[in-house]
């Protein structure tokens, strides 16, 4: 079974919690590091792992401030993984949070629904 | 400079840790300015993509010579006046890849809001990650969140180089 990540955010990198007992998963700050793809591996290999042993249902909340473009196709590859494992056992949630008057983001989370076929929940919050 | 407006200029080698500096100053300088929470992200964010874009397409292939150093050396300003952010960039490149930039530069300002949301879709789904993590997006980005036209040039140098000039503004 998978182990729960966590990693503390940086100046150009979220936080992350993964949690295989409860199945909620967590993006929460910034993310802009210059090559992504070594940060988001060990999020993907992780969902690889718990999709072997999944709960039923599994919620992401993205909680993202901003993020670079090398950041957006990693996320759309983890957003790829998430489909599959919807389709098989267990039931996918995305809950695609944004601040208030941020259309940026907010387009950004319609751009991954016009392209991933999950459930997506647009949350408008104060802050983030 | 301070007739100009201007908030911060560099010129010289874009190094990973020059990006973090320049991201801190410029997130430092902003928390001060009376400008509403989107304005400055969206400030922000231009500026990431266009500093990562001449981090990442200067080739880093050569030795360090003086020469070379000049050749990789890119500048970058940003300035601000009546309400409007400008980020100004400037690198040399390729004339073979100034070329392709270009054209793609041309496609990307004959789209309108509409047409480059779908254009990005697109791009997205189809573009391949490079071992350097560029995706190929950062440009329709750019465009995308500046909502403004972008304005550009190349001067040719010799045979081989060109300079290339990116003005982004943000209103």
């Amino acid at each position: 079974m998978a182990e729960i990540l966590f990693l503390e955010a940086s100046a150009k990198t979220p936080s992350v919690s993964f949690d295989p007992i409860t199945g909620k998963l967590e993006l929460r700050g910034r993310s802009i590091p210059e090559n992504s793809i070594e940060f988001y591996k060990p999020l993907n290999d992780w969902i690889d792992q718990y999709a072997e042993t999944p709960k039923e249902s599994t919620t992401i909340d993205i909680k993202l401030e901003y993020f670079n473009t090398s950041s957006s196709k990693c996320i759309l590859d983890l957003f790829k993984k998430l489909e599959r494992l919807n389709g098989g056992t267990s039931a996918v949630h995305v809950n695609w949070y944004f601040e208030e008057d941020d259309e940026d983001m907010e387009e950004a989370g319609e751009d991954y629904q016009a392209i991933i076929k999950l459930p997506f929940k647009m949350i408008e919050v104060e802050e983030i | 400079m301070e007739e100009e407006h201007v908030i911060l200029s560099f010129k010289g080698l874009v190094t990973a840790e020059l990006l973090a500096s320049v991201l801190q100053i410029m997130e430092t300088k902003m928390e001060s300015m009376d400008e509403s929470p989107k304005t400055k992200k969206k400030v922000f964010n231009v500026l990431v993509e266009c500093l990562q874009n001449l981090y990442h397409h200067v080739d880093d292939n050569t030795i360090n010579t003086q020469e070379s150093i000049e050749r990789k050396s890119a500048l970058v300003m940003i300035s601000k006046e009546n309400g409007v952010f400008t980020i100004r960039t400037g690198n040399y490149i390729d004339i073979a890849k100034a070329s392709d930039l270009k054209e793609r530069l041309q496609i990307i300002n004959s789209m309108d809001k509409e047409g480059l949301r779908e254009y990005y879709q697109t791009s997205l789904e189809l573009s391949m990650i490079s071992t350097k993590g560029t995706a190929g997006l950062g440009m329709i980005d750019i465009a995308r969140k500046s909502g403004n036209k972008l304005d550009f040039e190349f001067l040719t140098i010799n045979e081989e180089t060109s300079f290339f000039c990116l003005n982004v503004k943000i209103d």
